[in-house]
């Protein structure tokens, strides 16, 4: 992580980010994974995991973010987990329909059961995720090239 | 009980965020509102949208205050304001008018029709095998809608992207010129 005290937030905020940052990007995949046992899924878990980014750009100034993630790369990501949904629903034409849930259905309660739901979960906690922390990245990088010139 | 006040609270907010000349504090008074609303979901035992809404609003937030914080952006109000007045109090009477009458037709608050809710709540945990069923209704039953909704999504991220790229080198070339 580039610690540049010049970038940024004051100390005090840069240490609690540090402590904390982690377990929003956690908190965040949990929810995604769990989200046919418990409320919450995918469009709330990737916005979850996508407001990590943000802190961290907002503690740390945006070049943490932007220098690993550029955005060519996000919107790459962005039509990944596109594709990912709707191969998933044609994944039905197996079975005879559109967004037939073909997969074993397993038991309920458990991780592994509901199908395809799960992949469905995940496929959208991409598109939504990497989707917003796209729109994020634009407007930032937006202003510091207004900055510059 | 709770529910009322929460709504009255909500308007209030949104009056004052009309209202408020500074453009930080509508800011602040939008976000009010959010909050508020998300309340009102926990109360309606609806912990889904409670959790999307509360993210949510958290990502609109920032993106607000990150954009209005610096700018200073009086409201200008100037003339016509009777007129202005007058056709906002004629349109909140017809649309309380045509609301109240639209209204009478559906059924009353808690007590809603149940001819296919009633199936996927008896079937929807052993046809779907997801327990959560709110998940099992948008990813299986209507899945199409969650699929529109990603849609526009994906083209409203596209038109961000398309209006915000940074000027490419031939334009920059051409203003050097």
């Amino acid at each position: 992580m580039i610690d540049n005290s010049k970038t940024g937030m004051s100390l005090i905020v840069k240490t609690i980010t540090r402590l904390t940052v982690g377990l929003i990007l956690l908190f965040g995949i949990y929810i995604v994974l769990h989200g046919h046992l418990s409320p919450g899924g995918g469009f709330a878990g990737g916005v979850i995991i996508a407001l990590s980014f943000v802190h961290l750009m907002l503690a740390f100034g945006k070049e943490v973010v932007t220098s690993k993630i550029s955005k060519n790369l996000a919107s790459n990501l962005e039509s990944i987990g596109a594709l990912m949904f709707l191969s998933i629903a044609a994944i039905g034409f197996f079975g005879g329909s559109f967004f037939l849930n073909i997969l074993k259905k397993g038991e309920p309660f458990e991780l592994f059961s509901a199908g395809t739901i799960p992949l469905s979960n995940l496929a959208i906690s991409l598109k939504v995720g990497i989707g917003l922390l796209a729109i994020f990245l634009a407007l930032v990088i937006l202003e510091g090239a207004k900055k510059e010139r | 009980m709770e529910l009322h006040i929460l709504l009255l609270f909500m308007i209030f907010a949104a009056i004052i965020a009309i209202e408020v000349k500074d453009l930080l504090s509508s800011v602040v008074a939008m976000g009010t509102v959010g909050f508020a609303l998300c309340v009102a979901f926990l109360i309606l035992k609806a912990p889904d949208l409670a959790i999307t809404q509360l993210v949510v609003e958290i990502l609109c937030l920032i993106i607000l205050i990150r954009a209005t914080i610096n700018k200073d952006l009086p409201l200008v109000i100037e003339g016509r304001w009777i007129f202005n007045t007058v056709s906002t109090l004629v349109f909140i009477a017809a649309f309380l008018f045509f609301g109240y009458q639209a209204l009478k037709e559906l059924p009353a608050f808690g007590e809603p029709l149940m001819h296919v809710v009633k199936k996927y709540l008896e079937e929807g945990t052993t046809s779907t095998g997801a327990v959560n069923l709110v998940t099992a209704v948008i990813l299986d039953f209507r899945a199409y809608d969650t699929l529109g909704e990603a849609t526009v999504l994906f083209a409203s991220v596209i038109g961000i992207m398309a209006v915000l790229r940074s000027p490419g080198r031939k334009k920059i070339e051409e203003k050097e010129k």
